[in-house]
């Protein structure tokens, strides 16, 4: 069987409000393509078929598995990843709660719970215990850091609202 | 993890996807939220050589109403569907099921149309759709058809939808009278799929008992089943414990079950039974409050 050459094809992507033209695979996932095409190592790779969270990014708003979304299907949407997050001012108040709550172990998770959190704030800056465990049902974290993720959602909202 | 090589088009209009369908031939797929498709393709249990993307297609998304009821767009998230205030005052079916989907990633991303279309014998859209007595709006070559629910669900991961067809919209008709809905789910505590789900739909009078229910049953067996035998034993009952949990005796009746690692076939006929009775318990709350 001859194996057939497909060809690569011209994506836009906005990543962190900047704007990449990248000529990828229409197979390559939007994951790969941050990772090996763009160098944006802090979206991770573990299970690559949406278990475990990991690859999650903010798309327009909400957070998805960029392990199940293709680059060339990403054209369009306004993409956040965890490089994103800090500002002109330091640390997004998310990630200074991460750190000041002592919210990981191996860190493996940390990118896609801080996602989720922000995603979770930017829509309810006064979420309930419950609101927070949902929002981040799809991370997983096998360090089991769960009370402390818990607790710097908390501490970010304190934070967000009283600025 | 990387899906076989495939060519990739954005079409714009459903005619544009059915064209390509049709010129393409049946190694093209339709990609919608992916979230079936795309651990498949991974897995390289599917390796479609022509991926046709739907997410261009406005025509294909939204929630509006038609006739007294109510069309949904194939795709419409699950979480559009979820948190949608139209579908939340007559059908709350739809914010509880769709809650239950998966976790916040696969529910901003995955859709209604693609999950009825992918037939998951574990999915939560197609026992909602049985319940509902929902139409299937069907486009492709020669034009439109409809499809009842009861006859879209086929067999394990087999709809009706032939290869060269798109489903458009989900139709949900106007329920007359004092209607109660419910959806209980077992869910597989890791993935969220369901174990076993069941949704029940009652229809009241002013005296409490059921003039008409519709129950239907996923994760269960191959495929999203209506539970006939328990429909039967409820309808011209009064709605109360004894006559629901009777009722529920029955079902499963008829019901392949399957079993897995996770569940036996014996534990997912227990839960069968279980479920249908908290579900037509919840209904008929509902439509007595
Ligand atoms: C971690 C995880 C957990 C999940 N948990 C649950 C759960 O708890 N409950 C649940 O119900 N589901 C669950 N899912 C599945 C999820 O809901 C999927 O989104 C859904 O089953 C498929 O929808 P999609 O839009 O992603 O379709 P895709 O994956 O894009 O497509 C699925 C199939 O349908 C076809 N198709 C799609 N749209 C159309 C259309 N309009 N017309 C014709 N054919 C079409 C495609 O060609 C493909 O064959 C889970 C998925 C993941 C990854
Ligand atoms: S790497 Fe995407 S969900 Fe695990
Ligand atoms: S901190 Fe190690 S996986 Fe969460």
């Amino acid at each position: 069987m001859a194996t057939r050459e497909t060809s690569k094809v011209p994506v836009n992507l906005d990543i962190n409000g900047e704007q990449y033209d990248v000529l990828v695979e229409p197979r390559r996932t939007l994951l790969d393509c941050l990772r090996e095409d763009l160098g944006l190592t802090g979206t991770k790779r573990v299970c690559d078929v949406g278990n475990c969270g990991a690859c999650t990014v903010i798309a327009d708003g909400r957070t998805g598995y960029s392990c199940l979304m293709l680059a060339v299907e990403s054209e369009g949407l306004k993409i956040t990843t965890i490089e994103g997050l800090a500002g002109e001012d330091g640390l997004h108040p998310v990630q200074q709660a991460f750190i000041q709550e002592d919210a990981l172990q191996c860190g493996f998770c940390t990118p896609g719970q801080v996602l989720s959190v922000v995603s979770l704030l930017e829509r309810n800056s006064d979420p309930s215990d419950e609101e927070i465990r949902l929002a981040v049902s799809g991370n997983l974290c096998r360090c089991g850091a769960y009370p402390k993720i818990f607790r710097a959602a908390r501490t970010a909202a304190q934070i967000m609202s009283s600025k | 993890m990387i899906p076989a090589e495939f060519d990739y088009y954005a079409p714009t209009s459903v005619q544009e996807a059915i064209g390509l369908l049709q010129e393409k031939g049946p190694e093209a797929k339709l990609l919608a939220g992916g979230h079936s498709l795309v651990p498949l393709m991974k897995l390289r249990l599917a390796a479609p050589s022509v991926l046709i993307d739907l997410n261009r297609i406005a025509e294909l998304r939204g929630i509006r109403s038609s006739d007294g009821g109510v069309a949904i767009g194939a795709m419409t998230t699950h979480s559009e569907v979820e948190s949608s205030p139209e579908l939340a005052d007559r059908w709350p079916i739809f914010h509880v099921a769709g809650a239950m989907i998966g976790d916040p990633m696969v529910r901003h991303r995955g859709t209604i149309g693609g999950s009825l279309a992918h037939a998951d014998p574990a999915g939560d859209w197609p026992a909602v759709a049985l319940a509902l007595d929902a139409r299937m709006h069907i486009a492709g070559p020669n034009g439109e058809r409809v499809v009842p629910a009861g006859e879209f669900f086929v067999d394990m991961l087999t709809s009706a939808l032939e290869p060269d067809e798109v489903l458009t919209e989900i139709e949900i008709p106007a329920l007359e009278g004092r209607v109660g809905m419910a959806y209980e789910k077992f869910r597989h505590p890791a993935s969220g799929y369901a174990v076993v789900g069941v949704a029940a739909v009652v229809v009241t009078d002013g005296s409490g008992s059921c003039q008409d229910c519709r129950v239907a049953i996923t994760g269960a067996g191959p495929k999203a089943t209506r539970a006939t035998g328990v429909e039967e034993a409820l309808k011209g009952r009064p709605l109360d414990e004894q006559s629901i949990s009777a009722a529920a005796e029955r079902a499963g009746e008829g019901m392949a079950f399957l079993g897995d690692i996770y569940a036996s076939e014996e534990y997912r006929e227990h839960l069968t039974k279980v479920y249908t009775k908290r579900a037509l318990l919840a209904a008929a709350r509902s439509a007595q409050g």
